[in-house]
């Protein structure tokens, strides 16, 4: 055990390295960091001392060095626009980001399990073709939209809950479930496949045999079978989640988490805070692959852990 | 163009065209999919033909004109008008052109890649296939959006950088799916025959191996094209991608936003595109799946077969 | 008529393809008294998994049962009602062919076997386990206790099948169903588990129907046999005398197919051609395309009729069909 997750953290390594190079590659060779963080206005001399600030006058291996120190003690620089360390406010954001998670992804993850299980009991029936008209339709919408009709009708035209912003648990409620309805469309879905794939497996005819009722062969045999794969797609929904969905919804709902300030610090070329966010995002996603992975074997004991 | 592949169902050729579209039709859902989808293609194809305005043409007296079925709606604006007064079904149709073709030249560079890849981690084996697929799981960890938007904020936002992105960000699926299939049908006693009665390597590849890649490469394509779809969506949304004066649909609905509570047609018909072209794409593949998987075929065979049953029985004690 | 456990009256099931309807079971009866051992033999396709699989109320879609009906001890046996399921997988059990996929990989073989103790029985949980260490040992797995915690893919597939046993006679069943039970085992395997059924049926009363390909095991453990072909029943009637003057020309075939070890310089008959396709099954004698004896006579529909001391359903019955044969 101790060995797998030794060698998953080197791993990891690799995983963060593996950005490093392609960040340094993107920002220092490809682009140039000093028009995009110095205004237009400035003058030839402030560009040349930001230049020398941030170790571009050095050549590119002695810059990639002290890029990747910088990354080891996580020392990202100051915001340009917090004027603060990057760090302190990727910290101060990302609770708000996981809080969002949490309520979008575990809604999900609880109603997907009976929803797809149901669906599976009957294909072709009433609650089949409703879950997966409901999944098709899920899969289908972009989620800025899903959120923007979400203020339209329960913001704008009902009234009943804010637009935008954080504090209250109303605050919570439309951008939870604006993120949660692809990955309730995708689990579902999934459970749904893997419920029918494991129903007509050999064990279940065996169950059946036995005299136990569908309800609880469901439960007991063939929960237990889909959770393994269901952990992965979670799993990678949850990491797709961190890196991406929150980016959206977070901007249409002005959550201040780590997606909303990443775009912010783009419209306001601070590179340093978005290097900031890059990085600290790969290293949960790593953490996260390392801790699914430990599930998994507890749940499954022919799993080898290597 | 290369998504009118799409209504190409590789599996069931077998059975005859003809048989192939008799089935399609029993499922009406992917049916109509498969209509969409040939629509949303033409539409791309004829833009300027169809299209009633130029998607970029302002029309400072006719602005946020709401769609003909409201009270002030007129006949020149279908789907209405947008702050600047363009025309939001011209736009829409306009935004076709954009997204299918950045949805049909990304997946075709990450297919390729990712395919290239695939095959060579699968045919080497050992130390290469090793590092390979080592490569694909960093990169397969990498924090998607935030690095695309890094990189469109280092680059300059546009659609070929947006397309450059997205195939460097997608093409590791099909690295994946080809090395497996390839190396799992290595080990098949007809290529270990092939092999052993000493066909050459490219003979293997191509008479042997590729034939099993041609249908599962197809469906992952079409799924993964509205991931990039709605990817570009978001992107554009964001204000990262597709730029103006160009068009999008993402693009549409973020400048839509500003006028959600006077105007609610701006963000609710190119939304709506999105939605409609995701779900035709995903119903179509769905029913593509299920034909190229004879157990389930039976079994979809079966299972309407006891509807029309259940449903003569109701029907005789009413 | 009360006087058997089990009686099945007329069976059909169908199958819905593509294709059309497959007619898998076409009219078949039989039954099987208490403590009583009926093989029920046939070429793969021929019906008797399907008939088990009915009996236990396994056939799923795209089957179906489309007429006839199962009898337990006079009563209806329905899948669907309530009462069934305290007499499936209690007073009717089951083992199946493929014992390395028929129990669940991850659940623990005590919580396996317990858990069918503690459905029926209404044991607790302590007592339940309790049982099935005897279970096991009575199974003839050695160290029960420390099986019982062991998963499914650590044991061999011998030990998984002893385990399907184990759980086959948990509730102390009056009839238990063996599909194939040794198919997919080494043949010293085979051997024991056999043994082991042969003995249960002693210890504690069972009736047994073991479905088979294989004539080999039939006469050292059955007293009654069934032999089916395309769907239907075509013979029946006891060990000795199936073995001994087989009527049907199917049966005999199959005897005289089989290699024996104590008759010296025989030649072995083989059955040409293949079943017949059950999607349109010939209105006559299935086995008519196939028969050495057939003629024009044998277009009819053939029903099971008494012959000898069993029945028959051939219009030839015990003529000798393979004479010219061989």
């Amino acid at each position: 055990m101790l060995q797998f997750i030794l060698r998953r953290l080197f791993q990891g390594v690799l995983v963060v390295f593996g950005v490093s190079a392609t960040v340094f590659v993107v920002t220092r060779l490809a682009g140039d960091p000093v028009s995009l963080m110095l205004p237009l206005s400035a003058t030839e001399a402030q560009r040349i001392a930001f230049a020398q600030q941030i170790g571009l006058d050095q050549p590119i291996a002695a810059q990639f060095m002290r890029f990747l120190g910088d990354i080891v003690t996580l020392d990202f620089g100051n915001s340009l626009w917090q004027r603060r360390p990057a760090i302190d406010v990727v910290f101060e954001r990302l609770p708000n980001t996981m809080l969002l998670i949490a309520a979008g992804l575990g809604s999900a993850v609880i109603l997907s399990i009976p929803l797809g299980a149901i669906a599976a009991l009957r294909p072709g029936g009433l609650v089949d073709r409703l879950t997966m008209s409901i999944g098709l339709l899920g899969l289908a919408m972009p989620q800025f939209w899903i959120g923007l009709i979400a203020i339209l009708i329960f913001a704008v035209q009902l009234k009943w809950l804010p637009t935008s912003g954080m504090g209250t648990v109303a605050h919570i409620v439309l951008p939870a479930l604006t993120l949660s309805l692809t990955p309730l469309a995708r689990f579902t879905m999934m459970v749904r496949a893997a419920m029918i794939d494991e129903l007509n497996k050999q064990y279940v005819k065996t169950a059946r045999a036995k005299g136990l009722g569908l309800p609880r062969i469901l439960r007991v045999h063939t929960l237990r079978n889909i959770l393994v794969p269901f952990l992965s797609i979670s799993g990678w929904e949850l990491i797709s989640t961190l890196s991406g969905y929150t980016v959206v919804v977070e901007t249409v709902f002005a959550w201040p988490g780590l997606g909303l300030t990443a775009v912010q610090a783009i419209q306001r070329g601070d590179l340093f805070l978005m290097q900031a966010i890059v990085f600290v995002i790969a290293i949960l996603i790593v953490i996260i692959g390392i801790v699914l992975d430990i599930l998994s074997k507890a749940v499954d004991p022919r799993i080898e852990l290597n | 163009m290369a998504t009118s592949s799409t209504h190409v169902p590789s599996a069931a050729a077998a059975s005859g065209l003809r048989g192939a579209i008799a089935e399609l039709w029993q499922d009406k859902a992917a049916a109509v999919g498969l209509v969409i989808i040939l629509l949303l293609i033409l539409m791309a194809v004829f833009a300027p033909l169809i299209a009633p305005y130029d998607p970029a043409a302002q029309a400072i007296t006719a602005r946020l004109k709401p769609p003909v079925w409201m009270a002030r709606g007129t006949w020149d604006h279908l789907l209405g008008t947008d702050n600047l007064g363009r025309d939001v079904l011209s736009r829409i149709i306009w935004g076709a052109r954009a997204t299918l073709t950045i949805g049909a030249v990304t997946c075709l560079l990450a297919a390729t890649l990712g395919t290239l890849v695939g095959l060579w981690a699968g045919f080497a084996g050992g130390r290469t296939d090793t590092l390979l697929m080592r490569i694909v799981d960093i990169q397969v960890s990498f924090p998607g959006i935030f690095l695309i938007l890094l990189v469109v904020a280092m680059l300059g936002p546009g659609i070929w950088t947006l397309v450059a992105v997205l195939s460097m960000t997608n093409w590791m699926v099909y690295a994946r799916l080809i090395r497996g299939i390839v190396s799992s049908t290595r080990q098949t006693p007809y290529v270990e025959a092939a092999e052993l009665i000493g066909c050459k390597p490219g003979r293997v590849i191509f008479r042997h191996i590729l034939p099993n890649l041609v249908s599962p490469l197809l469906t992952l394509a079409i799924l993964e094209f509205t991931n990039i779809v709605l990817a570009e969506a978001a992107v554009s949304f964001l204000g990262f991608g597709v730029q103006p004066p160009a068009t999008s649909w993402g693009l549409d609905v973020a400048s839509g936003r500003d006028y959600l509570f006077i105007a609610w047609w701006l963000v609710t018909f190119p939304g709506l595109t999105i939605v409609a072209t995701v779900l035709s794409i995903n119903l179509f593949a769905n029913w593509l799946r299920v034909t190229a998987d004879p157990e389930e075929r039976e079994r979809r065979f079966a299972r309407a077969e006891a509807a029309k049953r259940r449903r003569r029985t109701r029907g005789a004690n009413a | 008529m009360n006087s058997f456990l089990l009686q099945i009256n007329n069976l059909e099931v169908n199958f819905d393809t593509r294709a059309g309807t497959v007619q898998a079971l076409r009219g078949v009866s039989l039954s099987i008294a208490p403590g009583e051992t009926l093989a029920i033999v046939g070429e793969s396709g021929s019906g008797k998994s399907v008939t088990a699989q009915a009996i236990m109320g396994l056939i799923d879609v795209p089957g179906r049962i489309s007429g006839g009906d199962i009898l337990w001890e006079g009563q209806p046996l329905t899948a669907a009602k309530v009462g069934a399921r305290h007499i499936l997988g209690k007073e009717v059990t089951m083992v199946f062919q493929n014992p390395m996929t028929s129990l669940n990989p991850l659940m623990t073989v005590g919580a396996q076997i317990s858990e069918v103790i503690e459905l029926h029985l209404g044991f607790s949980r302590q007592a339940a386990r309790k049982r099935a260490v005897e279970l096991l040992s009575l199974v003839g797995i050695s160290g029960p206790e420390r099986r019982l915690n062991q998963y499914p893919h650590e044991l061999s597939g011998g030990m998984r099948q002893r385990v399907m046993i184990a759980m086959g006679i948990a509730c102390e069943p009056k009839l238990l169903i063996a599909d194939e039970p040794t198919t997919a085992l080494d043949v010293t395997i085979q051997a024991q588990i056999l043994e082991l059924l042969a003995e249960l049926r002693e210890t504690i009363g069972l009736a047994i129907i073991l479905i088979t390909h294989d004539l080999g095991i039939v006469a050292g453990l059955c007293d009654r046999v069934a032999v089916m072909y395309a769907g239907q029943i075509v013979e029946t009637g006891s060990v000795y005398d199936i073995f001994e003057s087989p009527s049907h020309p199917y049966t005999q075939g199959l005897i005289r197919s089989t290699p024996q070890l104590d008759v010296k310089d025989e030649r072995l008959v083989s059955i040409s051609g293949t079943p017949p396709g059950l999607l349109d099954p010939p209105s006559g004698c299935a086995f008519l395309p196939r028969c050495p004896a057939g003629d024009g006579g044998c277009d009819k529909p053939q029903s099971l009729k008494a012959f000898g001391a069993g029945a028959v359903a051939c219009c030839k019955a015990g003529i000798d069909a393979w004479k010219e044969a061989v």
